[in-house]
Order: structure tokens, then C-alpha cells, then sequence
């Protein structure tokens, strides 16, 4: 099979597997078997893939041209395959996770939300695939509405709610000020294309450089940089997996990935160096880490002190695009996928305690770890990996961001950095401590409470020991971020 | 024989088809010979456009008196589009009609109604292929009164007044034109188009033209519910029976653009609205249009009267394109024209389908019909994604064509204008969207079915030609370029 089918498949047989999902909604293991099926199928593809990259494929495709010179344009370069990789492999596992818990927990209108989450992979992977500005966007759009019915699944008040500030910061900011960016971009250049090096250089008066930066900074919502990070707790209304793989690893990932394509590509790491664009904006980025640290601080839900702490996360790779140093565009690309394997296993965790132990609130918890000892030894090595500790893998992004700051001469950046990881370890660490060590607030010892169902602890356990084997064998995304962020 | 008669055809077929359809006895057979008429003239429409595409232009002698004495009927690309439109719209509608119309006209009217829409439809494609302006105000007047007697046909009594209030509005109108079109035979004696073309230069300083401009340019304004001549909008498409709310929303304000364009760059050769405050008049009453209608649609009770003032907004954007008069400008307008009919004739059938079930379009009458009607409702996402200008939909190509034509003339408050009204779209359609899925059904959890298959199948049409021509726009972007070489083309 040629490899412009393997990518074209990685897109659309997600949503041909919506398609089987839905005629199979009304025998549900079959419904299940069939994502099973896909989300197996899209590893093996994304896999394949990866090692096509690595013996130096280049694969690129046009599909239409719906205006003169702006085509769907499909190309696969190391940092979407970084982004597709991470997204295909945990989609499987996030599967297996979902299975347990949306019957563990009984919810509603599985068949809808199977559908969707399928849609939501392969918009995803359309995003990571996207060869131009243009395809980009318009995968990114079909993200943002394609994920709407996931985080309104409950239809209580509360979903609708918080699904319409999701909707609304998504499509506001998008329309708003993407596009905005997008036109400008397209007005002077004439283009939209990809290009190693940037397109705008030389187009742009540098003065106007650090104004349209902000609009993509800004308009890219998925990347919650505050002040446009409030669609990101509002989603956690989704059920768990959604929180998992969507709202960790996919939708967020596709901001982030787009703000490191439109750095990158469309700036340029020398034209953004040289015309000092993102002087001013990178502190948004810095203040956004500290601040979603501080908050998520004062959160006593867990998925919601878990939301912030991603709104903080995310801030880092912007950093990392932000300061266009090669170590910080390494270290932000890295952390895309250090970031998702640790934010996924602390979610699925979460999600575990739910179904087992029907809690929500940290301060509830107290106890709970002797209980749900596998849950909660999850969450200690996706709090460790997330504050950048070894022997994870999240350590190794914290240290080439740090190193770009260095290298950028950004001293006060860097202690921004070490700054959130004394918070990341305030608010994560107390949870599996107080589980373990404390006592329930009425003094209760849990002997009715049991772990989650065994796909769930399963997923658990891969997705942490990938934290722990990131540390040792970083390679496959060490290379790939590599040689996005210049050689290697 | 057919091919140099086509123009001609294109009219006289309909217009001679309504009288006999008024003759055919009650039952389907109006319905059928109508659909038949309507899908013979989008063949003849789309034939006719073929022959033009490439540049070249067909000139019909009405009777054979050569122009500018006798009437010209003159074709070229720009109403060639506009007629297949018309066409293509009545053509897809008729099959959507035999049930919507069954339920909402009572069987002895329906062969009247279906003689009043062929008589519409000749008026609208008349207008459109006429190179006389006295011509074209006799076929405007045609659509207009059939149009007339067409919505004060709607199941509830209001919409008799409907009805009166667009027969008041729509006479000022006409008569404006009238008024108009008197000032400048007055003053060159000739009522031709291309004739006008060359006369009316010479007599640029004059104020009658002045005048007159001022006279045709509101005359058609209330004809195109160009903000703030759009009173009548909203209470026509609300009570008109759902078939000619679909009908008219996707061509009639797209027939009156097309007039419009025809006067500004035509008529008046482009330029004349330059020097004159019309283009700063078009551009501050477009963006006054866009917000303040896609403000009101936010509010609106009823489905169907929340997509009239999303329709005001839409011929906002269409305006702003005529105010820039770029090529850009107009070429997003002409796109506008052509997706604008899409989306909204989508929206509108759907919305016909669930007043075919439940006999009412109120907001809250339609709480979760949309899990019951999951087809229709998924219309109405898909539709309503396009209306906001997502890309991949047909609206994302106007879009981007306009703030493109905006920026080029370095107009930050249009390009700024223009994506906060897809935005205030977002909130209306959004609106729309929680009510017909998340809020529970009424109280007797009545269960509704699906509409039947010749109301969807016409509405999915539309649904699809959205996304086809978001994707693939050699057909409207083709087209629309030129046509807009032939209307940015200065008079030899």
C-alpha cells in the first residue's frame, strides 16, 4: 500500500468507523469490538507510518483545490507525525479505558459517544497530517465541533453549560482572530503553505510581526493561553475518557501543534528572533504556567485541578514555540507527547476513583490509596512524570526548555519554569500521599470499595510504565522533535 | 432552433405554463406539470450558462426590433449564474413542494398557488435576463405580485398582513424604480442597458441622474431588505407557506442583488458609485446590516423568523462587497449570492420539515425534536455551520473572499465586522440547536417521526451541494470571476 493511502487512512477510517459504530449501536460489544477494531487499526497505521518517516519517505498529497492556490493539501514532517503518533497509540488504550468506565459507570447514549470520539481521532489526525495553513484550519474546525457532543453528553444544565463556553471560546477565538491572522497572513504573502523557514519573512514589516503573532497566539484557543484558557475547565463536565484523550492529549495538542506549525512554518524561528515578535508575548505564556498552577491549587475537584494543571502544561510548549530557540522548539515538541502520557494516566486515574469509589473531591480522598492501590500508584508516577522528575519522561522536555531558556537567555523564564515545578509538586503530590498515608474524613476505613474494572487499571498500567520507559528510550519523539526543530 | 430561442424560452415557458396550470384540474397534476416546467428551464438555464461561460454573450431581439428601440435580452455571465440559480432553486424546491404545500394550501387553491409560483418564477428569471430596465421593472413587478398573492397563502391569518405590509413596501419600491428609471429616459432617451452604458457619461454631472440613482438605488433596496428597507422581511418568511419561504429566501434578495449590481456597474458604469457617496453609503448601511440583524436574530421566538433576520445580515455581506467594488469585493459578492441560496434554502426546508410535523416553527414548541428528526437536525447543523463560514461549507468561501476584498483596501473595521458577524451567527444557530437537542420534549412526550423522503431528499441536496462547494468551487469561483470582468469593464 502506498503511503499517501496509509495517511488518508489514518484520517477517514476513523470516521468510517463512526459510521460502523453507529449501525452497531444496538449491540454493544459488537460496538465496542468495532472501535476496538479502528483504534487498533490506526496504531498499525501510525506506526507504519513513523518508521516510512524514518527511513526518509516523504509523502505529500493534494485532494482538492477548493480556491485557486489553496489546496487540502496532506503532508506528513516529523512534528505531525510526532503529534499522530502520540494521538493514534493512545487512542486504543483510551478505548480500552472507555469500555470499563462508560459501564462501570452506566452512562447514556454510548453509541453517540463512540461515534464522536472516533470523529474526534480522525479530525485529529487530519490535523497532524495537514500540509498547509488552510487543511490545518479547517481540521482544526472540525475538531472543535466534533468534540461539542462529547463534552455536552450529560445534557444536564450544567453540560450544556459548560459545552457552550467550550463552543463559544473555541469558535470565537478561531473565527475571530485565527482566521483574522490567517486572511492577513494570506493578504500579504499570497500563500499558505508550509515552508521550512517561515513565508512571512520579508513580507512583514517586523514592526506588525509581534501583532499578527499575537492574533495566532491568541486565536489558536486550543492552546489556552489565558486569558482564553476557560473552555478547557468548562469541558470537564465530558465524561472521563473525553477528559483523557481529548481534552489531555488531542484537542489541546492540536492548539499547541498548530501554534509550534505556525511558529516554525509559517514565522519562522529567525524571523521571529530577529523581528523580537514574540518579546512581550511570551510572558502571557509564562504568566499563564504560574497562574493555572496557582489556581488549580485552590481546586479541590480533581478533574478540575487537573485542567488547570494541563492550561499550565500547554503553556510550556507555547513557551517553547515562543522562544524560537532550538532547544525550546525541541523541548516544546517533546513535551507534546512526555506531557500527554503522564495527563492521560492521572485523568484515567481520576476516572477510576469515580467509577470505584463514586468520589470527586480531593479532600475526600484522604484514605482512599490502600484501597485503590493501583489507581492511585498510577497517579503518583503521572504526578512525578508531569513535575518532571526521573526516572520519567517528562523530565526530559522540562530540561530542553529549560536549556532553551538559557540558550534564548531568558533567566527569568527559566525560573518561571522551575518556579511551576515546585507548584506542579504542591498540588499534585499531596493527592496520592494523603490516599496512601491519611484517613478518610469521618474516619472511615474503604473495605466496599474496590479497584475500577480491569480495562481501566489495564490502560493505567500501559500509560504509566510509558512514562517510565520515555525516560530510558525517548528516541522515537526525541528524533522526530528534533528534526522539527532544525536538525538534529 | 431551441439554442437561439433559449433566453426567450426561459421566460416565455413558465409564463405561458402558469395560465394552463391554473387550468389543470385539482390534485398532483398542477404539482407535476410545475415540476416539470421548473426542471426544463434549470436544463435550459444551465445550457445557457455553458454558452456564455466562456466570455461571450448572447444578444436576443425581442421581435426582432434591433436595440436599442426593440428590447434586448442580454446574456452574459453574470445573469446567466443568477438565472441558474433561480432555476436550480425551483428546481429543488418543487419536489420538496407536493407534500408541504398538501398540508398547508387547501386543495382547491393549490392549482392557483403553483400557476402564482411559475408566474414568480417567470418574473424573477425575466429580471434577470432583460437588458431593458423598463422591462425589467415590468418583470419585477410580475415576481412581486405573484409573491404577493404566494405568502398571504400562509396557514395563519397574519399572513394576510404579511402579505399587505410587503405589497405596500414592495409598491414604494417598484415605484422608486419607476421614478428612476422615468428621470433617466427623461434625460437620454433610452431604456437599454448597454445603450445607457454609453449615454449616461456624458450626462454625469447632471442632477437629475443624480437623482435618479438615488431613486433606483432605494427602489432596490427595499426589493433586496437591504438594512434599514428590510420591515418586510421578516414577517413575509415567517407567515408564507414553508415552500415559498424556501423559494423566495434563496432568490428573491439574490435576483434583487443582481439588479443592483447590474445598476452600479452597469448601467452606471463602474466608477459612478465611487464618485459618488454611494460606495461609503453601501459600506456603512452593510455593516450596520450585519450586526444589527445578526443582533435581532439572536432574539427572535420563531425558527423561521430568526433565519429572516439572519437573511437581513446575509444581504449585508453581499452589500459590502458592492460597496468595495473590487474585483475581490464582487467576486464574494457573486459567491454570496449563490451560497447564500444554498444555505439558506437548506436551513429552510429544514425548518419547513419540522412545521410539517408539528405545525409550528415557535422555539419552544421545537424543544428536542431534534433527536426525534435526527436527518432534519443534522441539516440544520451542517446548513447552519455553513451560514457561520465554517471552513469546508460553501459560506467559508464568501467569507474569505470578503475580508480578503476588505483588507486589500487596508478596511480593518469591515474585516473585523465581518467575522464577528459569523460569530453573532454562532450564538443564533447555536440557540437553535440546544433547543431542538438537549431540552426535553414537551410534556406529553408525543413521539415524532421523521419527515417523509420527498421533503429530505431536497433539503440533503442542498446539505451536500454545501459541502461540494466548499470544497470544490471551480463552479462559483469560476463563474463569479467572469462574471466580474464583465462587470468591472470599462465602456469602450
Amino acid at each position: 500500500m502506498s503511503d499517501q493511502w496509509l495517511v488518508l487512512l489514518a484520517i477517514f477510517l476513523p470516521f468510517a468507523g463512526a459510521l460502523g459504530i453507529a449501525l452497531c449501536g444496538r449491540w454493544p460489544n459488537l460496538r465496542e469490538a468495532v472501535t476496538l477494531v479502528t483504534a487498533g487499526a490506526i496504531s498499525l497505521i501510525v506506526i507504519t507510518l513513523f518508521l516510512r518517516v524514518q527511513q526518509g519517505a516523504s509523502i505529500s498529497f493534494q485532494l482538492f483545490e477548493p480556491l485557486p492556490g489553496i489546496p487540502v493539501f496532506f503532508e506528513v514532517e516529523p512534528l505531525g507525525m510526532l503529534f499522530a503518533l502520540v494521538a493514534g497509540l493512545l487512542w486504543i488504550i483510551t478505548s480500552i479505558y472507555a469500555i470499563g468506565y462508560m459501564r462501570g459507570h452506566h452512562e447514556k447514549n454510548q453509541t453517540r459517544f463512540y461515534a464522536m470520539f472516533a470523529i474526534a481521532i480522525g479530525s485529529a489526525m487530519g490535523t497532524a497530517f495537514a500540509g498547509n495553513l488552510f487543511t490545518l484550519f479547517l481540521w482544526y474546525e472540525i475538531l472543535t465541533v466534533s468534540t461539542y457532543p462529547l463534552v455536552a453528553h450529560a445534557g444536564t444544565a450544567e453540560a450544556r453549560r459548560g459545552a457552550r463556553t467550550y463552543l463559544g471560546i473555541l469558535l470565537g477565538t478561531s473565527i475571530g482572530l485565527q482566521l483574522l491572522a490567517i486572511l492577513i497572513t494570506y493578504s500579504i504573502t499570497g500563500t499558505l503553505d508550509f515552508r521550512q523557514g517561515g513565508i512571512l519573512s520579508g513580507y512583514l514589516d517586523p514592526a506588525w510581526a509581534g501583532l499578527l503573532f499575537a492574533l495566532f497566539v491568541f486565536g489558536i484557543g486550543k492552546a489556552a493561553v489565558m486569558p482564553f484558557h476557560r473552555w478547557l475547565p468548562a469541558a470537564m463536565v465530558a465524561p472521563t475518557p473525553v477528559s483523557a484523550l481529548l481534552h489531555a492529549v488531542a484537542v489541546v495538542k492540536a492548539g499547541v501543534f498548530t501554534v509550534l506549525k505556525v511558529t516554525i512554518y509559517i514565522f519562522g524561528a529567525d524571523f521571529i528572533l530577529q523581528s523580537g515578535a514574540s518579546d512581550w508575548l511570551i510572558w502571557f505564556a509564562g504568566g499563564t504556567i504560574l497562574l493555572a498552577s496557582l489556581i488549580a491549587m485552590t481546586k479541590d475537584n480533581l478533574k478540575a485541578r487537573l485542567a488547570y494543571s494541563t492550561v499550565s502544561q500547554l503553556s510550556y510548549i507555547v513557551l517553547g514555540a515562543l522562544l524560537a530557540t532550538k532547544m525550546g522548539l525541541l523541548g516544546g515538541s517533546m513535551h507534546i507527547a512526555m506531557h500527554a502520557m503522564a495527563k492521560i494516566t492521572l485523568f484515567f486515574a481520576a476516572g477510576a476513583i469515580l467509577v470505584a469509589a463514586h468520589k470527586s473531591d480531593i479532600s475526600d480522598m484522604g484514605g482512599l490509596g490502600r484501597a485503590m492501590p493501583i489507581t492511585f500508584g498510577a497517579f503518583l508516577i503521572g504526578s512525578l512524570s508531569i513535575i518532571g522528575l526521573p526516572p520519567f519522561g517528562g523530565m526530559w522536555s522540562k530540561w530542553y526548555l529549560g536549556m532553551g531558556t538559557i540558550e534564548a537567555g531568558q533567566w527569568l523564564l527559566l525560573c518561571v519554569l522551575l518556579i511551576s515545578s515546585l507548584l506542579n509538586i504542591a498540588y499534585l503530590l499531596p493527592i496520592p500521599i494523603r490516599a496512601f498515608f491519611g484517613k478518610a474524613k469521618d474516619g472511615t476505613t474503604y473495605t466496599q470499595v474496590r479497584e475500577a474494572p480491569a480495562s481501566c487499571l489495564a490502560a493505567m498500567v500501559i500509560t504509566s510504565l510509558a512514562c517510565l520507559v520515555l525516560f530510558f528510550y525517548p528516541n522515537p519523539f526525541y528524533e522526530l522533535a528534533a528534526s522539527a526543530a532544525g536538525g538534529k | 432552433m431551441i439554442e437561439e430561442n433559449l433566453s426567450l424560452l426561459l421566460v416565455a415557458i413558465p409564463l405561458l405554463a402558469a395560465p394552463i396550470a391554473a387550468m389543470l384540474p385539482k390534485g398532483k397534476l398542477p404539482w407535476l406539470f410545475t415540476l416539470v416546467v421548473s426542471w426544463v428551464c434549470l436544463g435550459m438555464a444551465g445550457w445557457q450558462l455553458w454558452l456564455v461561460n466562456d466570455g461571450s454573450i448572447i444578444s436576443y431581439e425581442l421581435g426582432g426590433w434591433e436595440p436599442p428601440w426593440g428590447i434586448e435580452y442580454r446574456i452574459d455571465a453574470v445573469n446567466a449564474f443568477v438565472a441558474l440559480i433561480v432555476a436550480g432553486i425551483a428546481a429543488v424546491t418543487l419536489p420538496y413542494a407536493l407534500r408541504s404545500v398538501e398540508q398547508e394550501i387547501p386543495l382547491e387553491l393549490s392549482a392557483l398557488f403553483y400557476a402564482a409560483f411559475l408566474l414568480c418564477l417567470t418574473g424573477l428569471l425575466g429580471i434577470t435576463l432583460t437588458g431593458d430596465v423598463f422591462n425589467l421593472f415590468v418583470f419585477l413587478e410580475i415576481s412581486s405580485l405573484s409573491s404577493y398573492a404566494l405568502i398571504s397563502m400562509g396557514r395563519q391569518r397574519r399572513a394576510l398582513t404579511a402579505a399587505y405590509q410587503y405589497l405596500i413596501m414592495g409598491t414604494i419600491g417598484a415605484t422608486f424604480l419607476l421614478i428612476g428609471i422615468g428621470l433617466i429616459y427623461a434625460e437620454t432617451g433610452s431604456l437599454n442597458m448597454m445603450d445607457l452604458q454609453q449615454l449616461l457619461p456624458a450626462t454625469f454631472e447632471h442632477r437629475t441622474i443624480h437623482t435618479a440613482f438615488a431613486f433606483i438605488v432605494v427602489g432596490v433596496g427595499l426589493k433586496l431588505a437591504m438594512f434599514p428597507l428590510h420591515l418586510w422581511l421578516p414577517n413575509a418568511y415567517t407567515y408564507a407557506p414553508s415552500m415559498i419561504t424556501v423559494f423566495l429566501a434563496a432568490t428573491a434578495t439574490k435576483v434583487a442583488v443582481y439588479v443592483m449590481l447590474r445598476i452600479v456597474f452597469t448601467v452606471f458604469s463602474n466608477g459612478f458609485a465611487q464618485d459618488t457617496p454611494t460606495d461609503d453609503m453601501f459600506l456603512l448601511v452593510g455593516i450596520v446590516g450585519v450586526i444589527v440583524a445578526s443582533i435581532y436574530a439572536i432574539y427572535q421566538r420563531d425558527a423561521k423568523r430568526l433565519l429572516a433576520y439572519s437573511s437581513v445580515a446575509q444581504v449585508g455581506y453581499m452589500v459590502l462587497g458592492i460597496a468595495f467594488g473590487s474585483a475581490l469585493g464582487l467576486t464574494a459578492t457573486m459567491v454570496h449570492m449563490f451560497n447564500h441560496a444554498l444555505m439558506k434554502g437548506a436551513l429552510f426546508m429544514a425548518i419547513g420539515a419540522l412545521v410539517y410535523r408539528i405545525g409550528s416553527s415557535h422555539i419552544d414548541k421545537l424543544n428536542g425534536l431534534g433527536r426525534q428528526m435526527p436527518w432534519t437536525f443534522m441539516a440544520i447543523v451542517i446548513a447552519g455551520l455553513s451560514l457561520i463560514g465554517v471552513p469546508g461549507t460553501a459560506g467559508f468561501i464568501s467569507k474569505w473572499y470578503l475580508v480578503l476584498a476588505a483588507l486589500e483596501q487596508n478596511n480593518w473595521i469591515t474585516a473585523v465586522v465581518v467575522l464577528v458577524g459569523s460569530l453573532i451567527a454562532v450564538i443564533y444557530l447555536w440557540k437553535l440547536v440546544e433547543v431542538l437537542f438537549f431540552r426535553a420534549a414537551g410534556d406529553a412526550e408525543q413521539t415524532v417521526k421523521e419527515a417523509p423522503l420527498s421533503l429530505l431528499i431536497p433539503m440533503w441536496i442542498l446539505v451536500i451541494a454545501n459541502i461540494y462547494f466548499g470544497l470544490n468551487t471551480d463552479l462559483t469561483v469560476g463563474v463569479a470571476q467572469s462574471a466580474v470582468q464583465i462587470l468591472r469593464a470599462v465602456p469602450q
